[in-house]
């Protein structure tokens, strides 16, 4: 009788990470992530921009609570007060506080950018994967559809719709997602090209798998991963589209501290002071900054190419 | 002059030559020092896929991504140190007194430029004189590769030719500047397998003609010991031996030997084909 | 000579030359083809957004308290009693036309009013492009051919700057910087109001009439205004230019002609410049034809920025008073424009992609 080495729960998770053969397909995937992950934070741009969006997100939940000031409370009295001590951003031509604006705003974009990404990349997402599979009319119908959506640059179709729409935070949402899906249709249908004449999938049909069955087990999966990285590196420019909107006043409505409208409205006071102009779009920029070295290095993970 | 040029100095004298990559951990070797000396003759180097045997042609002439590191206690054409030479010097070398032969000439020549154009680049590089000149010289060198209409093809483009004709061509462009050391990377690796003869044969008349040494890179052990002097033999970034050409039936190393064993015979019928068995002390460097 | 050599020789005889043209008109028409049900599509989607209006256009025209009968009339006049595919039928017919309809604000047709505005916006674009593809290619082509170097870094920082940073910001801060701080660029706006009405204007584009006026002052004047939206403008092409460009460049780096043409010495700027860059020329011109688009979106963004009377300020102005007319017949020519682009580079690519000759 030999007594079992007693070990650790976090050693012998690592030690299952690290196994050189994986014994379920569970420890297969969960290895399979790691060593993503590992070569995820390997990359210092991609790892930063991971670290930027986690503080952000933090920052955007429990934001509102770190500040003294109120979002919307005006006091004239301070008004276009320049950055200090008591107000680390400055202070507006109302005499808010820009910074606890600023923490308010973000949560205003992130939220945004979340939907677009929830309701664009599943369509998207189904849309493409079937085209691809199903290949007949669906396929010709569904693209060239792709392709009258893509004959516009997003911010332009976006105001098309919101013009339609009228101005607001939903109809915006609205807006960017019918500019957002396309590219993503366009990325899942050429996966889903590669994978139709695979093996397994026969195998799968003449096991009797309805083509729903199919599409959604099997060739969705597959879609996943550049999907994924697709989303994000688009995500970038969704919040410029979706800044660009706020900025022309047709989504967000003051006084809601949405950072384009910030920025609209503090135009006529920037030339003399600067920081009403500084602070909402460095914050854009700073998400997405985030977004693309988080998309690039997801990229770089996900479908490695030689270098 | 940077070098003088004695008769006791070989073409090529390599000793301890090694390249390293940099990679996750630390450096990984391509490259584990490898030494051996060349006259005007022709040797052969045979290894498989990883062996090492390109990188080892292509560091002789420096031609590897700025991130390996390459050393080596001498690495000198003909007394000239190759190591610590210049990127110019280097760019004099190359072309001019060293040159490489690559494998497939569907990708080793440039798809947009005619093949006058390329062949006539190469010498002009190396050789100051007329465009006239170099257009006589460059149809003269067509014809001695066996071409027989030199002047409509000096006007086709790369996809134009067949695999043949593209390799020809790459001798004529590549020795076109007379160069001492010719290195031939899997010359014959993607023709067909009736037409790999004439192509050696072209190769052969040239390098005996300028009276240059051949590196004869390849992954054909038969193909190596018909057509060169003497093998070296290589695995796992190392020479296992290097023989003659001729004595490679009597070979001592147990790779070689395993190789030799492993190819099909003509003469007679096996059942199963033997596969080499590798000793992990191979991988492990010899003390020097 | 041996049968071998026969064997080697190339065949390049007439009926070969003559497939490759009926297989190019084959593939002509099914442009053609995608072309049209592409546009039509546009068609669709844009009649498809006018509907959307919670607005009633009648209204908007006459005001909210018309009467019954001019409402009725106007109701007729505007084919809106018509069903609705015989309305898109004459919406189609119109569009391809170019007759948009009449613009709320201006009173005018949709048309001219863009045909008055859009030389501004031409203008701007062009010396944006200029800046963009000039700085943006020698860029890319430096970033790759000195990869992971410092020199690559900086280009991709650069580069990634432009794509993160909103365009409309970097405006702002380049008039707080460059007009209000340091002085060194114009005010807002294309001319001075002192000019405006001494200028001939012959093409519209007002550095090219100026100097055909022989007016070196209203030069410097409009020079200097137009420096910063246009290098603003200039900065998000360059940024995706330079990334294409790097992206190509890497491409051909790793090819095995580069190898050869290093090794018959060729100097680093040929093969580099000789080699390697005519190689990706091709796809770069469909990079400069989609940068287009980039700069017609960065325009709409730059021209509220700069008070710039181009086309983009005529869109947003127009949204924002729900000029449904102008706004569609904005969105369809800037569709119009994008897909002739990518009609015109798709023809290019395949007429000197070498591998297709």
């Amino acid at each position: 009788m030999t007594d079992a080495p007693v070990t650790q729960p976090r050693e012998s998770l690592r030690a299952w990470l690290r196994a050189p053969t994986a014994s379920s397909p569970r420890q297969a995937r969960a290895q399979a992530v790691w060593r993503g992950w590992q070569r995820l934070i390997a990359n210092r741009a991609a790892f930063a921009g991971l670290i930027v969006l986690v503080i952000l997100v933090t920052l955007a939940a429990i934001g509102p609570w770190l500040t003294p000031y109120s979002v919307m409370g005006q006091d004239l009295s301070v008004r276009l007060q320049p950055p200090s001590a008591q107000h680390l951003l400055g202070t507006d031509d109302l005499g808010r506080d820009i910074l606890t604006r600023i923490l308010y705003g973000a949560r205003i974009t992130l939220m945004m950018a979340a939907l677009v990404a929830v309701i664009a990349g599943p369509i998207g997402l189904a849309v493409g994967a079937t085209a691809g599979y199903l290949g007949g009319w669906f396929d010709v119908v569904a693209m060239r559809l792709v392709d009258v959506f893509l004959s516009f640059p997003s911010l332009i179709l976006a105001l098309a719709f919101v013009a339609a729409l009228g101005p607001g935070i939903e109809n915006a949402v609205i807006a960017i997602s019918l500019s957002a899906w396309p590219p993503i249709a366009r990325l899942a249908r050429a996966e889903a090209l590669t994978v139709r004449k695979s093996d397994y999938i026969a195998a799968a049909r003449l096991q009797g798998a309805s083509p729903m069955r199919l599409i959604l087990k099997h060739v969705m999966p597959i879609c996943l991963p550049s999907v994924v990285v697709r989303v994000t590196l688009n995500m970038a420019g969704i919040i410029l589209t979706a800044a660009g909107l706020g900025f022309l006043g047709l989504g967000a409505q003051p006084p809601s501290p949405e950072w384009g409208a910030m920025l609209a409205s503090g135009r006529q006071f920037m030339l003399t002071s600067w920081w009403l102009a500084a602070a909402p779009g460095a914050a854009i920029m700073l998400v997405s900054l985030s977004f693309n070295l988080l998309g690039d290095g997801l990229r770089d993970v996900l479908d490695p190419r030689n270098d | 002059m940077y070098w003088t040029l004695e008769m006791t100095d070989p073409l090529l004298e390599v000793r301890n030559l090694r390249v390293a990559y940099p990679s996750a951990h630390g450096y990984s070797d391509a490259l584990r020092g490898i030494s051996f000396t060349l006259g005007r003759e022709k040797l052969g180097i045979v290894g498989e896929s990883g062996s090492g045997k390109s990188t080892a042609g292509r560091a002789i002439m420096r031609l590897l991504p700025p991130k390996a590191r390459v050393t080596a206690d001498a690495l000198r054409l003909s007394g000239f140190d190759l190591l610590g030479a210049s990127e110019r010097q280097m760019r004099d070398i190359r072309g001019g007194r060293i040159a490489m032969i690559l494998q497939d000439p569907r990708y080793a020549l440039n798809p947009l430029k005619t093949v006058g154009a390329q062949i006539m680049e190469s010498y002009r590089i190396h050789i100051k004189g007329s465009r006239a000149e170099a257009r006589d010289r460059m149809l003269a060198m067509l014809e001695d590769v066996r071409i027989r209409d030199p002047r409509r093809v000096t006007g086709l483009y790369p996809h134009e030719l067949s695999g043949g004709m593209g390799q020809r061509v790459m001798i004529a462009m590549m020795l076109i500047p007379s160069p001492e050391l010719v290195i031939a990377d899997e010359p014959t690796s993607a023709l067909d397998v009736t037409v790999r003869g004439q192509i050696l044969d072209v190769l052969n008349e040239r390098v005996e003609a300028q009276g240059a040494g051949l590196i004869l890179i390849s992954h054909d052990l038969p193909l190596v010991s018909d057509f060169c002097d003497r093998v070296l033999v290589m695995y796992g970034g190392q020479i296992m031996e290097e023989l003659a050409a001729h004595d490679l039936s009597q070979a001592s190393h147990p790779y070689t030997i395993a190789l030799n064993a492993s190819l099909p015979p003509l003469d007679h019928a096996v059942d199963e084909l033997i596969v080499p068995e590798y000793d992990p002390s191979w991988m492990t460097e010899a003390p020097k | 000579m041996s049968a071998g050599d026969l064997a080697n020789s190339t065949s390049s005889n007439r009926s070969a030359s003559s497939m490759r043209w009926g297989s190019a008109a084959r593939e002509f028409l099914r442009t053609v083809a995608t072309v049209s049900v592409t546009i039509l599509g546009l068609l669709a989607l844009t009649f498809f957004i006018g509907r959307l209006l919670p607005l009633d256009p009648v209204l908007a025209i006459l005001g909210d308290d018309a009467s019954q009968e001019a409402y009725d009339r106007m109701v007729v006049k505007l084919g809106l009693d018509k069903p609705l595919w015989e309305q898109f039928i004459a919406y189609l017919w119109n569009s391809l036309h170019f007759d948009f309809g009449m613009s709320l604000t201006s009173g005018k047709p949709v048309t001219e009013d863009i045909l008055r505005v859009f030389p501004a916006t031409l203008e701007l674009a062009t010396v944006a492009m200029i800046l963009g593809t000039g700085l943006g290619i020698p860029l890319g082509v430096l970033a790759a051919a000195n990869r992971d170097t410092w020199i690559d870094q900086v280009v991709r920082v650069i580069s990634l700057i432009g794509y993160s940073a909103p365009i409309f910001w970097l405006g702002l801060l380049g008039l707080v910087v460059f007009y209000a701080g340091l002085g060194w660029v114009g005010a807002p706006g294309r001319i001075d109001i002192v000019y405006q009405y001494d200028l001939e204007t012959r093409t519209g584009l007002y550095l090219i009439d100026s100097l055909l006026a022989g007016r070196l002052d209203i030069f410097a004047d409009v020079f200097g205004r137009i420096v910063l939206p246009a290098s603003i403008l200039a900065y998000g092409a360059m940024a995706y230019i330079s990334r294409m460009t790097r992206s190509f460049m890497l491409e051909q780096l790793s090819q095995e002609y580069i190898i050869a043409a290093q090794a018959k010495g060729a100097s680093r700027l040929s093969v580099v410049w000789g080699h390697a860059f005519p190689n990706i020329a091709v796809q770069l011109v469909t990079v400069v034809a989609l940068s287009y688009a980039f700069l017609l979106e960065g325009a709409v963004l730059t021209e509220t920025v700069f008070a710039w009377p181009g086309f983009g300020r005529y869109l947003t102005t127009a949204l924002l008073r729900a000029d449904m007319n102008a706004v569609l017949g904005c969105t369809l020519i800037v569709g119009f424009i994008f897909i002739t682009l990518n009609l015109l580079s798709d023809v290019f690519y395949r007429v000197f992609d070498p591998r297709t000759r």
